[in-house]
């Protein structure tokens, strides 16, 4: 090979460029990892692979789209009134509420314990892509400039789902419950026993290691989000107990749960700005 | 040479690696995760072995980067994974191009094992394993599909006279 002067190009050999692009990654998951060194980094590349991400997903907004086209006007109405029911169903039960939270801060006042403040959310649809297989990561359509931020907290109408885990502009990806990495810590409904849910990479699965066979847990149990590390409000669902293994020879028990988030049906989840984290506008 | 603009080439297996981004990326139902194939992976590897004046160490890279970012990965992981399996494969590539055909498969299996072995060290590392036997499953998709890979990749390359 030469060069514009016709002299011969001395390319280093392929084991020096080797060893030079092991250490650069090896550098760049040093950096990734210890803390977000190269968050601004990833977030302006990530725009530049967002048309493949983009892409990937049409075959399935299109068919999407088919599918509402070809709706008959019987299954719409059919639908409407569905949910119509739901909503006045939901809106008798929302009256309780209200009333029970009135409540609730009149007794919070008397106890003289700090006052909750109400949580904010909005709607983000999942971009249909698939991620690394065996980790649980879902990519959603609202970014920075909908003021998502990392460790935004992110449920379905039945539970916690996951965290914000990389913001971009337009996407933002969302590590979930069920993840291999990731943990959270919960109460147990009925009694208040403190622990924390850790993800297993199976999908239907999380595990609750660390209980010790004394603990006052039975299946059934439902486990609620405890706000205590600050990601997470409190009160939220997050699993049911399943299984319980008790081994005369394990120093813990091997509690299995089942998440409460429909965490592979549906198309939508709610980004929720717990508290005084508010954004500016966008509240309903 | 024969009259065919490096560019051109260079564009048509840009192509062929956004074909297999697609792929990776496509969204499919839960249980056939684990039955996705490299296919990234299967396409650096063909590349490496049929064009090894194009694509090297330095574009599997580039390609490893790419998915890091797409998956949302650590930055690197893909990256170093992509980077150790193209050394290798265009360091044998004349040796791996006179392999008959099952023993072609076999070495692409053997790559696409090191490379799933060194995320999941990586993987271990940063504490995030969750090390299933069907985790290796994808590999063994990879091998079997490799002859159909390899078929399609070479049409490509040679309607496009790449060398």
């Amino acid at each position: 090979m030469t060069d514009l002067f016709g002299k011969a190009i001395t390319r280093p050999s392929s084991l020096t460029r080797l060893a030079l692009l092991v250490a650069l990654s090896a550098t760049l998951m040093v950096l990734d990892h210890q803390g977000n060194h190269l968050s601004k980094i990833r977030t302006t590349l990530a725009v530049l692979v967002y048309p493949i991400q983009f892409a990937a997903a049409l075959p399935v907004r299109a068919g999407g789209w088919v599918w509402e086209m070809l709706a008959t006007e019987k299954t719409l109405r059919e639908r409407n009134r569905q949910l119509q029911a739901e909503h006045s169903a939901l809106l008798a039960r929302l009256q309780k509420l209200e009333a029970l939270e009135a409540e609730n801060t009149r007794l919070r006042d008397l106890l003289g314990s700090a006052e909750r403040v109400a949580d904010r959310a909005m709607v983000a649809e999942l971009v249909e892509v698939s991620l690394e297989p065996f980790t649980r990561k879902i990519v959603v359509d609202k970014g920075s400039r909908d003021e998502v931020y990392v460790g935004q907290p992110v449920i379905d109408t039945y539970g916690i789902v996951g965290q914000i885990t990389e913001v971009g502009v337009m996407t933002s990806k969302s590590t979930l419950i069920t993840d291999p990495g990731h943990a959270i810590p919960v109460v147990l409904n009925r009694n208040g026993l403190r622990t924390v849910v850790f993800g297993t990479g199976a999908f239907d699965r999380v595990s609750v290691p660390y209980l010790t066979p004394s603990a006052d847990i039975q299946e059934g149990d439902l486990l609620v989000s405890s706000g205590m590390g600050g990601n997470f409000p409190p009160g939220y669902p997050v699993a049911q107990i399943t299984e319980i293994i008790r081994d005369a020879n394990e120093a813990f028990l091997k509690i299995s749960a089942k998440p409460m988030a429909r965490l592979n049906y549906g198309k939508e989840v709610l980004l929720i700005w717990p508290g005084d984290r508010a954004p500016h506008e966008r509240e309903f | 040479m024969n009259g065919i603009s490096p560019m051109r080439s260079i564009m048509l297996i840009g192509a062929t690696f956004l074909v297999a981004y697609l792929l990776a990326l496509l969204p499919g139902p839960e249980w056939a995760d684990q039955f996705r194939p490299n296919w990234v992976g299967l396409v650096l590897i063909y590349w490496c072995i049929a064009a090894p004046r194009r694509v090297g160490i330095g574009t599997g890279w580039l390609v490893g980067i790419i998915l890091d970012l797409l998956y949302g990965s650590l930055l690197g992981q893909h990256a170093l994974a992509m980077v150790i399996i193209a050394f290798i494969a265009h360091k044998l590539h004349l040796q791996i191009r006179m392999f008959p055909g099952w023993q072609q498969a076999a070495t692409v299996l053997v790559l696409l094992v090191i490379n799933q072995l060194l995320m999941l060290w990586v993987k271990g590392v940063i504490g995030e394993t969750a090390t299933l036997w069907p985790y290796w499953t994808s590999s063994i998709v990879g091998m079997v599909i490799w002859p159909l890979v390899f078929v399609i990749l070479r049409d490509v390359r040679r309607r496009g006279h790449i060398e």
